[in-house]
């Protein structure tokens, strides 16, 4: 199965590379929203700016980084449902790597921008150019705007007001769905995330943070590996 | 918090994203690979639009996050462009719990 960002090296018309530009800054600030919650909830969890800005700038993923001031109270779970939670990212540089080809510098750039945002962006698109670009765009307006909402929340904290009350957590659901969307186009993509979803919610109960996930993973490596639905 | 956790989390965090970079090229080409690669996103991303919409730590819970996501729902099959999708939630959420305070 040919995945997008695959094809031949379409040139990009200035049409795609407009609607490309201006879903990746529509991404970094729905991100940036997430983050200014972020940002709060790092300093009530007694985190210092310092250490939830460095959050930010150096794990730079959000899914892992709430894990880790959700549990900050006991380091050690907090550590390791970050990295279970951050293992997603590593499935996904297997997906963006073939897309980007990145060189040098641009290689730690590369991985270090592989997140579920740019990742979904890129493998979203036709065509190698407009995924590049994709990939490119959205991690630099995610990556800025992530962090210069991580210090407002973090700084703001206590006038901010619970990020709750802004309905800040229904912010990323809705963009995680926004980005699985224009990919539930056959009924094999509809089966692994519906599989996925209904995986997740059952293990939460049951199993300690991040492992859910990671479950969901399974899905699609079983699916993957077997080629059900093929 | 220590510092210690806080930089081991983030370093661990960074270095994982690595791993698709330092694998050998050839590896990534096998058919499996790809397959796999392919629907890890959606795998992952439906798992966590679900965790984030039904849970609160590892309660499964029905709040203001569930209408929201319904409104979201409504606006993706209408193609509503993705900042959209993302306001349209996050004012349903705030209006439902000013309306129900």
């Amino acid at each position: 199965m040919p995945g997008p960002g695959d094809g031949a090296d379409l040139p990009l018309d200035e049409a795609t590379r407009r609607r490309v530009l201006r879903d990746s800054a529509g991404v970094g600030i729905a991100t940036g929203a997430y983050g200014l919650s972020f940002g709060a909830l790092g300093t009530a969890a007694h985190l210092s700016v310092a250490q939830t800005c460095a959050l930010s700038l150096v794990a730079f993923t959000g899914a892992s980084q709430f894990a880790f001031v959700g549990s900050a109270a006991n380091p050690v779970a907090a550590t390791l449902s970050a990295l279970l939670l951050g293992l997603r990212n590593g499935f996904y540089s297997l997906r963006t790597r073939p897309i980007l080809h990145p060189r040098g510098l641009r290689r730690g750039l590369a991985a270090h921008w592989t997140i579920d945002e740019t990742t979904a962006m890129a493998t979203g698109q036709d065509g190698a150019a407009a995924a590049r670009l994709a990939f490119w765009a959205t991690g630099a307006s995610v990556y800025v705007l992530w962090n210069l909402a991580t210090l407002a929340g973090a700084v703001g904290a206590a006038r901010l007001g619970s990020p709750q009350h802004l309905g800040l957590d229904a912010a990323e659901p809705a963009a995680f769905l926004a980005l699985l969307a224009p990919r539930l186009s056959d009924g094999r993509t509809r089966v692994v995330a519906a599989v996925a979803s209904v995986v997740a919610l059952a293990a939460t109960p049951v199993t300690p943070t991040g492992v859910p996930v990671l479950l969901a993973a399974l899905v699609a490596v079983v699916a993957g590996v077997t080629g059900v639905g093929l | 918090m220590t510092w210690t956790a806080v930089i081991a989390a983030s370093l661990g965090c960074l270095g994982l994203k690595g791993v698709g970079y330092l694998l050998p090229t050839r590896s990534l080409a096998h058919p499996v690979v790809a397959r796999v690669a392919d629907l890890l996103p959606v795998a992952l991303l439906a798992a966590l639009a679900a965790q984030q919409t039904f849970t609160v730590g590892q309660s499964l819970v029905i709040d203001a996050r569930v209408p929201a996501m319904a409104v979201a729902t409504l606006a993706v099959w209408r193609r509503a462009p993705f900042l959209v999708v993302v306001v349209l939630a996050a004012a349903t959420a705030a209006l439902w719990r000013l309306a129900l305070a």
